[in-house]
């Protein structure tokens, strides 16, 4: 046991840091740390300057632009990028498709895509929620029937997170519907989002945001080659996809980052003099780091193309967290948290006129990903086995 | 970063566990030597010794293993997981930890070898009335006559103190707090021994120009020193805490999966999946938690000057204790009528919990100390 990095680890860590803070504009890294909406060409510039020094995707094969990193490297890198309010390269690329194509899709298509996948020249939209398949995604019905050398796609998805933006879609298509389980009846396709019949419309938000859509497909032809892996596996796909997502979620680094920004204000404000808001401060603070280290015990648990159920207990409560960190925000922020509307001429702070909307947006962390009620089955039967 | 034990540390958790688990096979074998004196198992205790487990935390040349918390830990957990009654943590930990680091090399040298050898009781009158779990002595008050120590006054609860052959006695003297050894049976001295509800054993102990030894030299105010020993005696706790909540979630999720009504095991019920879930994350969570103090408490003994053991343990504690609350009480409802029975051991083990907490303090007194310092820092991190 050993609970001090390595002095390797270490210097890992100062390299990060400082790469991060030399290389990524600080105009940027300050609106990512007020939680104002960012545009597409942030990602972009972002994830460009890091795939430019090869930081763009490190948890891929090396072959393909991996790093080769530790677990423990791994956590440390998404720290830093929390730390310093840098955007994580774009999740729908890099630890979702990227992963998929680099473990399960032909040479060729990981040639065309993964190095345009690691750059955000493609950028990646994720179909799989439909209006009647949430939680249980197995029910969906988009169906591609086959018509020579493509398929054609009729239905709709859903919760298309950024589609506004996307170049591409990943999608779950229902390729068999006489399967004898509706899991064995999926196969995993991309289509390009220009193809004639796809239509996106956006879904506005509580928080007045535009982050989701829904997206069409009206007898869209889909090229056969566009199936990655093969035909009517597209489950086996999903879930190692999903198990990556949810690591993903877990981390606690932003959480930590904007609690430790919350207690600045706080002080400032006078406002830890108050026993029962400086209690929540400890009690946030303590149960993060529970998560943290639960994150860095079970760092290279996770078996190849096996969901690891622990990684759905850091989903579970590192999404919590985060909520609550954002509720004692607009706690902090009086009677100020109203004037969400208000411009920076307002005589408020930003951080009291984000506070609600950044709120109301956090909602959907326990929803997304899996919800916590379907990360307590996950947990109930395949660890518990019940 | 490295959370998982080496080969030796395997091995002792494999050994402990074995002799812990042959002597308490049921919830019967604890009542039985619960109820009789003096109250664990006398057979275990010298097993425990010639395995050397009571001289885990001292060092090599005072007759210990020079080992450390870790390795208290495991020993713990496996008491915990067996909810066995054996006084490791407040013989060695506790009073074995005030001794090696107040004692002279006489003291040490007469008074660990007892405690090491399993041969002798010693047991740490900490608490008197409204002291709450301060460090700083209260309720006994020493007064020097001659070349000797005089005792008055009362402490309660002392845990084993009607067994132990000599009690260790905070009591105020001109310099601040000052610790005692004094002898079972001398003069001026009673200890009115009862059962406590956790299967233990607990006394009031009163003093009346009761003659005592000053642990190591005077004029030094031991009240940090005591502070110091209580919290790893409280990581060590906390250890035990996390063996007896594994094996409270292990137990109830088995009767649950066993347990049937309305035609179907209660183990196919939502309600109850979903609960057993949430209990499984705030256990894996808090398990990260005392490990991780563990570890820094290790770091810190062996010189590690940046290393903050007793944030750690504050954190430690704190996890284990809202775990303790939330898993010792749902498990026990989760059991339904049958777990409110003395038969069923899950009830005992929410009484153990309760008794633990009781020890160590309650999560105010650690929210207190990671209140006094929250301006310090932006953010605790776990690898600065």
């Amino acid at each position: 046991m050993r609970y001090r990095l390595s002095a390797e680890d270490q210097k890992f860590r100062d390299e990060c840091r400082e790469f991060l803070q030399n290389n990524i504009p600080q105009e940027l890294r300050d609106r990512v740390a007020s939680h104002k909406e960012l545009g597409r060409e942030d990602f972009v510039t972002t994830q460009r300057i890091l795939n430019a020094n090869g930081l763009a995707v490190p948890g891929w094969p090396a072959e393909w632009g991996g790093r080769n990193w530790t677990s423990l490297q791994h956590h440390i890198w998404r720290e830093e990028l929390a730390a310093n309010d840098v955007l994580s390269p774009l999740d729908f690329n890099t630890s979702m498709f990227g992963p998929v194509l680099a473990a399960f899709g032909s040479q060729e298509q990981k040639e065309r895509y993964l190095p345009a996948t690691a750059n955000l020249d493609i950028w990646w939209s994720q179909g799989f929620s439909e209006p009647e398949a949430g939680s249980d995604l197995a029910s969906l019905k988009t169906t591609a029937v086959l018509d020579g050398d493509h398929w054609v796609v009729n239905g709709s998805k859903i919760w298309t997170t950024l589609g506004q933006y996307g170049d591409w879609m990943f999608a779950l298509i229902r390729t068999d519907p006489n399967a004898p389980k509706p899991q064995a009846g999926i196969s995993f396709m991309i289509m390009d989002m220009t193809t004639p019949g796809i239509t996106v419309r956006p879904i506005e938000l509580i928080d007045g945001s535009h982050e989701v859509n829904e997206v069409f497909f009206d007898n869209v032809r889909v090229p056969v080659e566009n199936v990655i892996g093969e035909v009517n596996k597209g489950w086996t796909y999903a879930k190692f996809l999903l198990s990556n997502e949810r690591d993903g979620i877990g981390a606690v680094g932003y959480s930590k980052r904007t609690l430790a920004r919350a207690k600045a204000e706080a002080s400032n404000l006078g406002l830890l003099q108050d026993p029962e808001i400086s209690r929540r401060f400890v009690e946030l603070e303590n149960e993060l780091l529970g998560v943290e280290l639960t994150a860095l015990r079970v760092a290279g648990g996770a078996r190849e193309g096996e969901p690891d159920p622990v990684s759905s207990v850091l989903k579970l409560r590192g999404s919590r967290l985060s909520q609550e960190v954002t509720e004692l925000i607009v706690d902090l922020s009086g009677p100020g948290g109203i004037a969400s509307g208000a411009g920076d001429d307002s005589s408020l702070p930003e951080w009291v006129r984000s506070a609600v909307p950044h709120y109301l947006n956090e909602r959907k962390v326990t929803i997304y990903g899996g919800s916590d009620e379907i990360q307590r089955t996950i947990i109930s039967r395949t660890i518990l086995g019940m | 970063m490295d959370f998982t034990l080496n080969e030796e540390q395997e091995a002792l958790r494999e050994t402990v566990e074995q002799l812990v688990s042959k002597q308490y096979r049921t919830t019967e074998d604890r009542r039985r030597v619960t109820t009789q004196t003096p109250g664990f198992n006398e057979e275990l205790w010298q097993q425990l010794a010639e395995l050397g487990a009571f001289g885990l935390p001292f060092a090599e040349e005072i007759g210990g293993a020079g080992a450390g918390p870790i390795e208290v830990g495991i020993v713990a957990e496996q008491l915990g997981r067996a909810l066995a009654p054996e006084p490791f943590v407040e013989t060695v930990v506790l009073a074995g930890g005030l001794i090696a680091e107040l004692g002279t090399a006489e003291q040490k040298e007469g008074l660990l070898g007892g405690i090491i050898a399993g041969e002798f009781q010693v047991a740490f009158a900490m608490h008197a009335r409204g002291s709450r779990w301060q460090a700083a002595a209260s309720g006994v008050a020493a007064q020097q006559i001659g070349g000797g120590w005089s005792l008055n006054g009362l402490k309660e609860p002392v845990r084993g103190g009607g067994q132990a052959q000599t009690l260790l006695v905070s009591a105020t003297t001109p310099w601040g707090s000052g610790v005692f050894l004094v002898a079972a049976g001398a003069a001026g001295m009673e200890a009115r021994d009862y059962r406590t509800h956790d299967g233990g054993r607990a006394a009031g102990v009163t003093f009346a120009n009761t003659s005592a030894v000053l642990l190591g030299e005077p004029g030094v105010d031991a009240a940090p020193t005591i502070a110091r020993v209580f919290d790893r005696a409280r990581l060590a706790y906390a250890f035990e805490m996390l063996g007896i909540l594994e094996v409270g979630l292990e137990d109830t999720v088995d009767y649950l999966k066993t347990r049937k009504q309305f035609g179907v095991p209660l183990s196919s019920f939502q309600a109850l999946q979903h609960r057993a879930a949430e209990l499984y994350v705030a256990l894996e969570v808090t398990r990260s938690t005392i490990l991780w103090a563990g570890m820094v408490l290790e770091a810190e003994l062996a010189g590690d000057a940046s290393a903050d053991g007793a944030s750690a343990i504050t954190h430690a504690c704190l996890q284990a204790n809202r775990a303790a609350r939330l898993i010792g009480q749902d498990t026990l409802q989760m059991h339904g009528g049958i777990g409110m029975t003395a038969e069923y051991s899950i009830g005992q083990r929410l009484s153990r919990l309760t008794a633990i907490k009781r020890a160590i303090g309650d999560s105010n007194v650690f929210r207190e100390r990671l209140l006094l310092r929250l301006e310090d820092y932006a953010s605790v991190d776990p690898l600065a």
